[in-house]
């Protein structure tokens, strides 16, 4: 099957329902998307898909063909960080780390759809990724920088 | 952490032997230090100071021993070493180096030797030191217990400063100036003239040189580093998705290994059908491990659905099936049978409660650890020995445990430490190492990673202990006169160490902590220990027995000095006996601003628990609103004595209590027919970003001693919590988690 990631189409060696998180784990190296519970519950596998944030576990690969999928790496990276990922480097929020890729995925569609969100809208979006370190209050404190040097203030 | 306490009171049964005895147990062998690992393989013109140092031509190399665990380890232990070597940060690479005894912990011996941690007694003293002795001989490498800065501190400051100066003498002889007159700066030696010679040019002349010994350390006043922010050293990768952990890693050839063994935990395998799941896509070779049964496949996905395609006849547990006979149990070792010590008693107890008292029986459930990356572990088993690569407290151990199941020398087993997604103390057992090595030797030549399922993992999850207390207690004259706290529990050490194939005699200091370490002058004052008979397995659980036994020690103490109608916090501070703790709850309240009026539907809590020797006092405030309980924010002191990282050791306090607090509120662990019911977060939530309150911290730097910050936050935030819901509703909660018994927003 051919998936289109970070814009390049590569191949994967997958039955049509594997999830997509596992497809661009072990088909593609694409580590920066995780696995945490596969049901949902963590969203620790949070990507884009054609610019809306879902969570891999659940998205088969026969779904996610023919579309737009952007994960960590295709947000940004070290040269060329994300304002997320800048905020989130700024604020230090990681501990662990294992969860903040998907934290980072979902922020960055929270302040595509809402570039000025409120503590609520945060909680409202972030709420269904877990963080067992417990980076709640950093999480909070990155998503208002980054939407902060979104908006170019 | 109760492995490390298992290992400590081995070491205290050695080390009251040799001080009873009157044997000075070698001298020598204690002063002499552990041979360098670096040495191994160290190539000609390379230099190792020390096993924390290496420079080679083009590269400087800090081995930081301590596992990462997510608590920012690896960067602590780095800025010790280049705090003394003058290094600036992305001038060196950091490596978690190769087991070995060099990295013993020295931390953990005298943390556990069983006396308070204000008790400077002859008799402390001398344990505290034999303790740290036998330890150094019995050479553990563990991570656990907030001992990584404790253990850290001195040795890779010390150990950065013999680099130094070891340095400046290899670059007098290359250059005649006197060491004296040389300084060094950014990784560099610098000469009178202020010409440099960077370190790495200096490898090759510093190789031929013994390591220059009793380096001065610099003074608090000239650090560059210590006590100053941080950019954390993974900052950037973990940031960016780049960050590989255990479970990421790929090698040429690799295969995928999925498991299921009996989700009754330590239950046999009686007979299984794997027919339909040798069929399936992608899969290689179905085999047996302990217990259970294993997919080999061409990718995660494809071993997972064929080793759930598996039929499997499962044994019965060797624990009770259902929860209520393990709570029946515990019940039941309140008596003379099951009491493990009393672990403090003062005044007259009995006496002093022979008119009328106040009761109240306290509950703490099995709690699992579930960090976010789930278990996995990659084993290659070839002819001339074993790789494993996987983030492990106890590198060593699983080495050992690796070499036994492979049948090879230990000296050939290799355990390459990885970053892991958190632990809290899972990582001190050995399942996925043992399974993946199982599987491994049956694919000889080929490297396997084994991952487990979120529910395979929650399956095989060893428990926070189960524990329950009774307390007795009377007031007079608006004070606390008596209290009689008697705490029984599963010992989670001696569960750890039955797995390690050991058995340790004696008190198990963990069913105790968190309690009879209150630092509280009462006049009748008893805290006994009832070691209830092995339950289901348990283990080490982020601050291990102090989350329940200072649960039950400081809410029932709130209640008497309700009882007693005095106030929460002044009544705490009244009590106390010390300096160091004392100060910790004025700080907290002055920082919540205790005493103020909250308003109607709102209340406040304080809680004060020690644990590794850290005093740590929380305030909570919560608000009712429609009959359900919000968390609004929570003030926490604590003293470490000397905070290496402001930044980290704040991230760290506020990822503490909002563990402390999750759990309390929705979690528990309970078993059904021998299984643990709860296998997925959906049914073990903790706390999400919707119910995290704020949290305020403030560290001191008092005491005398430097701690470590891991754990120390996790007990109060309970009964904090549970002290402001009856502020706030008149209800008191006495058994966890919360949420059986109000609603929370
Ligand atoms: S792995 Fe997809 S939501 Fe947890
Ligand atoms: S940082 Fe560890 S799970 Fe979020």
């Amino acid at each position: 099957m051919k998936l289109t990631v970070n814009g390049e189409t590569r191949t994967v060696d997958a039955e049509p329902d594997t999830p997509l998180l596992w497809a661009l784990r072990d088909d593609l190296d694409l580590t920066g998307t995780k696995y945490g519970c596969g049901i949902a519950q963590c969203g620790a596998c949070t990507v884009h898909l054609d610019g809306q944030a879902v969570r891999s576990c659940q998205a088969t690969v026969a779904l996610a063909e023919g579309r737009e999928i952007t994960t960590i790496e295709g947000l940004g990276g070290a040269d060329a960080p994300h304002p997320v990922q800048a905020a989130w480097i700024e604020k230090q929020v990681a501990q662990c780390g294992y969860c903040q890729s998907g934290q980072m995925m979902q922020a960055a569609w929270l302040l595509e759809i809402n570039p000025d969100p409120s503590d609520a809208d945060i909680d409202r979006a972030m709420a269904g990724n877990l963080c067992r370190c417990g980076t709640y209050p950093l999480i909070r404190e990155a998503v208002k920088l980054a939407a902060a040097k979104m908006r170019g203030a | 952490m109760s492995l490390a306490g298992t290992i400590a009171r081995r070491t205290f049964l050695i080390a009251s032997t040799a001080i009873a005895g009157g044997v000075a147990f070698g001298v020598y062998a204690v002063k002499k230090p552990h041979p360098n690992p670096l040495l191994n393989d160290l190539a000609e013109g390379e230099a190792a100071f020390n096993p924390w140092v290496k420079i080679t031509s083009h590269a400087i190399i800090l081995v930081t021993p301590h596992t990462d665990l997510g608590q920012g380890a690896r960067s602590v232990q780095a800025a010790l070493i280049a705090e003394e070597l003058d290094l600036e940060w992305g001038q060196f690479e950091v490596s978690a180096g190769e087991p070995a005894a060099a990295y013993y912990n020295s931390a953990l011996g005298e943390e556990n030797a069983p006396y308070l941690s204000t008790d400077d007694s002859f008799a402390a003293s001398a344990t505290r030191t034999a303790m740290a002795a036998v330890f150094k001989l019995l050479a553990p490498q563990v991570t656990g217990g907030s001992s990584t800065v404790p253990d850290s501190f001195l040795r890779l400051r010390e150990a950065g400063a013999t680099a130094r100066e070891t340095l400046k003498k290899a670059a007098s002889r290359k250059t005649g100036v006197p060491a004296a007159e040389l300084s060094t700066a950014a990784g560099n030696v610098v000469l009178p003239d202020g010409s440099r010679i960077p370190y790495t040019e200096l490898a090759a002349e510093a190789a031929k040189l013994a390591p220059v010994q009793g380096a001065k350390l610099r003074e608090p006043n000239e650090w560059r580093l210590i006590g100053k922010p941080m950019q954390r050293l993974d900052i950037v990768a973990k940031s960016t998705g780049a960050l590989k952990y255990g479970i990421d890693l790929r090698f040429d050839g690799m295969v995928y290994a999925a498991v299921r063994t009996n989700p009754r935990q330590g239950g046999e395998l009686l007979s299984y059908d794997a027919a339909a799941a040798e069929a399936m896509p992608g899969v290689r070779k179905v085999v047996a491990v302990k217990n259970g049964v294993a997919v080999i496949a061409t990718s995660t996905w494809r071993a997972f659905k064929a080793v759930d395609a598996i039929e499997c006849e499962w044994g019965p547990a060797p624990y009770p099936a259902e929860m209520r006979a393990h709570w029946d149990a515990v019940s039941n070792s309140f008596t003379e049978e099951f009491l493990d010590k009393v672990w403090r008693d003062e005044g007259d107890v009995e006496a002093a409660l022979a008119g009328e008292i106040l009761e109240a029986e306290y509950r703490a459930p099995y709690l699992a650890h579930q960090p976010l990356e789930p278990l996995s572990a990659i084993v290659k088993v070839s002819d001339d020995g074993v790789d494993i690569w996987v983030g492990h407290q106890v590198p060593g151990y699983a080495e050992q445990r690796v070499a036994a199941i492979a049948g090879v020398d230990v000296e050939n087993v290799h355990l390459h430490n990885q970053y892991v997604g958190g632990s809290f103390g899972h990582r001190l057992e050995f399942e996925n190492v043992d399974r993946a090595a199982e599987i491994a030797v049956q694919m000889k030549g080929v490297p396997v990673k084994l991952t487990y399922t979120r529910e395979e993992d929650f399956l095989h999850d060893f428990p926070r202990q189960i524990a329950m207390s009774r307390g007795r207690g009377a007031v007079k004259d608006g004070r606390i006169e008596a209290l009689d706290l008697s705490i029984a529990s599963v010992s989670s050490s001696d569960s750890q160490s039955s797995r390690l194939g050991q058995t340790v005699p004696g008190p198990d200091n963990q069913i105790p902590a968190g309690a009879w370490t209150a630092p509280y002058a009462i006049p009748n004052f008893r805290v006994s220990a009832y070691k209830t008979p092995p339950l289901a397995p348990t283990s080490s659980w982020r601050s291990v027995g102090a989350s329940t036994g200072g649960f039950f020690a400081d809410c029932f103490l709130d209640e008497l000095i309700h009882a007693a109608g005095a106030d929460a916090l002044e009544a705490r501070i009244a009590m106390c006996k010390f300096d160091v703790p004392r100060k910790v709850l004025e700080a907290v309240g002055e920082m919540s601003n205790w005493g103020a009026d909250l308003g109607p539907g709102r209340g406040r809590g304080v809680a004060y628990v020690e644990s590794f020797g850290v005093p740590v006092a929380e305030v909570v405030d919560v608000s009712v609103i429609d009959d359900r309980i919000r968390v609004d924010r929570v003030f926490v002191a604590a003293d470490v004595g000397r905070i290496v990282d402001p930044i980290n050791f704040d991230n760290h306090v506020k990822g503490a209590v909002v563990w402390g607090l999750g759990h309390a509120i929705n979690c528990e662990i309970t078993y059904s027919d021998g299984m643990a019911q709860q296998t997925n977060y959906h049914a073990f939530e903790g706390m999400r970003i919707y119910n995290c309150p704020e949290i305020i911290v403030r560290g001191l730097e008092t005491a005398e001693k430097i701690r470590g910050i891991g754990e120390p936050p996790v007990p109060p935030a309970a009964p904090a919590l549970a002290n402001a819901i009856f502020a706030a509703t008149g209800k008191r909660l006495r058994e966890m988690p919360f949420n059986k018994f109000v609603k929370f927003i």
